[in-house]
């Protein structure tokens, strides 16, 4: 009889030890936490009134529709993949909606379009990346284009919104004390909420941090790699055209120049929030704090009266710094192996 | 007759056929990995699949679970004609399959892994406390004291592999497939899971049982079906057939042809000059424990060893393909450093991968372009060959080993795996190097390809090449190789000098030397 490998050793069960085997995968959503704890607490110590609830509630209002697009592209990048067709869509879906509702259509009919407008862009992409096997970049790349042209054909300027009913989801606010929310932002949050339950506690959650895992293994455990993998993308192109409502009710209008470059924001936020480029480990609920992170940035930038080139710079490197620390850690899993 | 094997009344008889594959062919491009190939499982068995590398066995588990399409042939479930599209189809039909390479998702946790796809759902969302703990249950029946909760990727392979067993008992499958399933296990862990199959057998599973530890075969398995070279030898009670004749089954008779090669082997090497190579205690933390070699030149050195022993590994040290945190090499008594493979090439040393596609010849390439290859890298960039030089040497290269089809600018992804191996072969031959390390050129290739390639490296040898060969075919390393230098557990264990020892007596080496109660044959340095 040959005996090949030294015997397995349990492993202690305890402690700090089986939390980290429990929640290494959290590590750099936790070190979002901690870098946005940071910027509160040290722009409240420069500044001295930044920490108000004014202020606490329009950061989250003010990027409603970030957050709604960081839900999407939190499954799709959770997959391994990327769509970069998010700000264009958004636009697409808000001046479409803005036109639609100008010629007189219901709110009721419009809405609907523009999440449907929206799925319909993230299902083409799904169906290119896998029936056709074309390079997320590069089906979402076409997404990009499609969708911006589709938003200068439908107008080339701005169009006003007029109806209540759309303009009643900026302008309504339910407060306590000198705290408040839009519909706007609940419709941010009951997104955030219902992205971060399917990916916890439903099979096709379970199944995109699967494919993200080890696409191979996925299909070989009997998941439908297919259909999840397709889905991800309509999810995400729906979030857009939800994005698309939530900003044209935010900004009064619509605008086919919308959205330029705002898919990249829109990454900087999920990755900063702790989800892996390669794919299988984040959270949604990272992907607020990364937003929330490119949003206080944004608001202290204003406060100081600086460029707001200065976003763009520091934005970047915390991405540079989140993008190492993750190479760390996936490097010393694969060390592990 | 073991004792663990049921009463023969419990013997499975004809009628309790549950799958029946027959027929079965699959062909690969350039090789027909499955010709006309029969399996029978029936309810209550252990069967065991056995063939060597290349053999088809995975291919016949992948044709029945429908990972891979088949060209030819009939599956019967229950005696219904039946095709799976996809392992969910075969799972939803009772066959569960643990793959050889442990396929889980590494990013998810433990419990998870076990369970996805079946998972205890409550009020429409996962019931995350039930799925653990009923992963908790199965692991606890292999005595496994881990967390279902703690993520995959901080556990070590031997618990990954029973992690996979776990979630194909989750099934309740009617028929589990075990491919490789001991290969990272100790003693203690395989006798859990040879528990664990016998409750299964005794309940009516039929268990298909991949090994190369035949050990193992013969402690678990009923019945022996032996494939060879993509067909079917035969299928025998475990019982009736002695181990020899179980291995001469395996290794076939027709390689007669082999025995025509002059055993070159046998061939007295001159030690006095210093050695091409001589790597005193190299290793790599984590992955090979310091080892000691010496290659002559005129040598064949082989390296033997079960998968993962560290052959493989320590080949990649002397090729520069990874780097040593231990030990120096000196090649003509000139130490030197071996950090990258062009540092290697550069010092007349060649490395033909085992992984022949991945890190061998490149199959978008023509055969003369993949030939031109490592030539023109060791020359440089720079200085390139003129069009009557390229000709030339890919002519000469073509024929020395005798490629097929003969035509230089054929694709190399259209030629058999024997061709390609002859591909690389040349590849190598053409940068002229002293010493070339083989490691495992014959896998996967026809008894002719075989042939030409050991009659090469038989030649190239009397002419002075050192070579270093490894396989996982003994007989092929007993003929080729003057000494046979045996790894086991990443380390070496000792060398044998192949004019001493047969093939029974190397196996006993690989299996006992070092061990208490082992008498160890004697070492030659």
């Amino acid at each position: 009889m040959t005996t090949l490998e030294p015997p397995v050793v349990a492993r202690p069960t305890a402690g700090l030890s089986r939390l980290v085997d429990r929640h290494a995968s959290a590590l750099p959503t936790a070190a979002a936490v901690g870098i946005l704890a940071l910027l509160l607490v040290g722009a409240q110590v420069y500044f001295g009134n930044f920490l108000t609830p004014r202020n606490l509630s329009a950061l989250l209002l003010d990027h409603a529709y970030l957050i709604i697009l960081a839900v999407g592209m939190t499954l799709v990048i959770l997959t391994g993949g990327i769509d970069l067709s998010v700000g264009s869509v958004l636009a697409f879906t808000g001046i479409l909606g803005a036109r639609m509702l100008a010629s007189g259509l219901s709110p009721a009919v419009v809405v609907p379009v523009m999440i449907l407008g929206g799925a319909a862009i993230g299902l083409m992409i799904g169906v290119l990346v896998q029936y056709f096997d074309v390079q997320p970049f590069i089906a979402s790349l076409a997404g990009l284009f499609l969708a911006r042209g589709l938003a200068f054909v439908v107008s080339l300027q701005s169009v006003k919104v007029q109806s209540s009913s759309i303009l009643w989801l900026q302008s309504t606010r339910f407060g306590v004390g000198d705290w408040y929310i839009t519909p706007t932002g609940i419709i941010a949050v009951v997104v955030l909420a219902a992205g971060a339950f399917t990916l916890a506690y439903t099979r096709f959650g379970r199944t995109v941090y699967a494919i993200g895992g080890d696409e191979q293994s996925a299909r070989l455990m009997g998941l439908d790699v297919a259909r999840t993998r397709v889905l991800v993308y309509v999810v995400s192109g729906a979030c857009s055209g939800l994005g698309g409502l939530v900003l044209t009710a935010y900004s009064g209008a619509g605008y086919p120049r919308n959205g330029i470059g705002t898919e990249l924001d829109v990454i900087a936020a999920v990755v900063i929030g702790g989800t892996l480029l390669s794919g299988g480990v984040g959270y949604v609920l990272g992907s607020l704090v990364g937003v929330l992170v490119y949003g206080t940035i944004k608001t202290i930038i204003s406060f100081k009266g600086a460029e707001q080139s200065w976003t763009q710079i520091t934005i970047g490197m915390l991405l540079l710094v989140f993008i190492v620390i993750q190479q760390v850690i996936v490097v010393r899993s694969a060390r592990r192996r | 007759m073991s004792p663990t094997n049921p009463p023969l009344q419990a013997r499975p008889t004809e009628r309790d056929t549950v799958i029946e594959m027959s027929g079965i062919t699959v062909q690969f491009p350039g090789v027909l990995a499955l010709d006309g190939v029969d399996l029978r499982l029936r309810r209550g068995e252990v069967h065991a699949l056995l063939g060597e590398n290349g053999a088809g066995k995975s291919t016949l588990i992948k044709a029945l679970t429908g990972v891979q399409g088949i060209d030819a042939g009939s599956i019967a479930v229950d005696g219904v004609g039946r095709t799976f599209a996809s392992t969910a189809d075969a799972e939803r039909a009772g066959i569960a399959t643990v793959y050889q390479e442990v396929n889980l998702c590494p990013n998810l946790s433990v419990g998870e892994n076990i369970t996805l796809g079946h998972e205890p759902r409550r009020r429409g969302r996962i019931d995350w406390r039930a799925a653990h703990e009923s992963a908790l249950g199965h692991l606890r029946r292999f005595g496994l004291d881990v967390d279902p909760r703690s993520t995959l990727d901080s556990h070590p392979l031997a618990v990954r592999q029973l992690v996979a067993i776990c979630r194909a008992m989750v099934l309740d499958a009617r028929v589990l497939i075990l491919d490789e399933p001991t290969s990272s296990l100790d003693r203690g862990e395989v006798e859990r899971l040879f528990t664990v199959v016998r409750d299964l057998r005794d309940q009516g599973v039929a268990v298909v049982f991949i090994s190369h530890f035949l050990d193992q075969v013969y402690e678990i398995c009923d019945r022996i079906t032996v494939l060879r070279n993509g067909r079917l030898v035969g299928e025998y009670l475990a019982d009736e057939l002695p181990r020899g004749e179980l291995v001469s089954k395996m290794i076939g008779r027709e390689l007669e042809e082999l025995e025509t090669i002059a055993r070159s082997a046998a061939r007295v090497v001159d030690r006095t000059p210093p050695p091409v190579l001589r790597a005193t205690g190299i290793g790599r933390a984590g992955s090979l424990e310091p080892v000691d070699v010496d290659v002559y030149a005129g040598e064949v050195v082989g390296l033997a060893g079960l998968l993962g022993s560290g052959r493989t590994e320590l080949a990649r040290l002397l090729a520069g393909a990874d780097t040593t945190t231990s030990g120096t090499i000196e090649v003509r008594g000139e130490p030197v450093r071996l950090s990258t493979p062009r540092q290697a090439m550069l010092q007349g040393i060649a490395f033909s991968s085992e992984d022949r596609r991945g890190e061998g010849v490149v199959g978008d390439l023509t055969v003369a372009e993949n030939i031109l290859l490592g030539l023109q890298a060791r020359r440089g960039w720079l200085r390139p060959l003129r069009r009557s030089e390229r000709t030339a040497v890919v002519a000469e290269y073509m024929q020395a080993l005798g490629v097929r089809p003969a035509d230089p600018d054929m694709l190399v992804r259209n030629l058999s795996g024997g061709n390609q191996q002859k591909v690389l072969l040349g590849r190598w031959l053409a940068t002229a190097p002293e010493l070339l390390i083989l490691d495992e050129p014959t896998r996967g290739i026809d008894v002719g390809a075989k042939a030409d390639i050991q009659r090469k490296v038989a030649e190239l040898a009397d002419r002075g090449l050192s070579v270093l060969f490894i396989s996982s075919e003994l007989e092929e390393v007993l003929r080729l190789a003057q000494r046979i230098v045996v790894m086991r557990d990443r380390r070496r264990i000792g060398a044998v000098d192949s004019r001493e020892t047969d093939i029974d007596g190397l196996v006993a080496f690989m299996a006992h030397a070092g061990r208490p109660g082992a008498g160890d044959p004697e070492e030659v340095r």
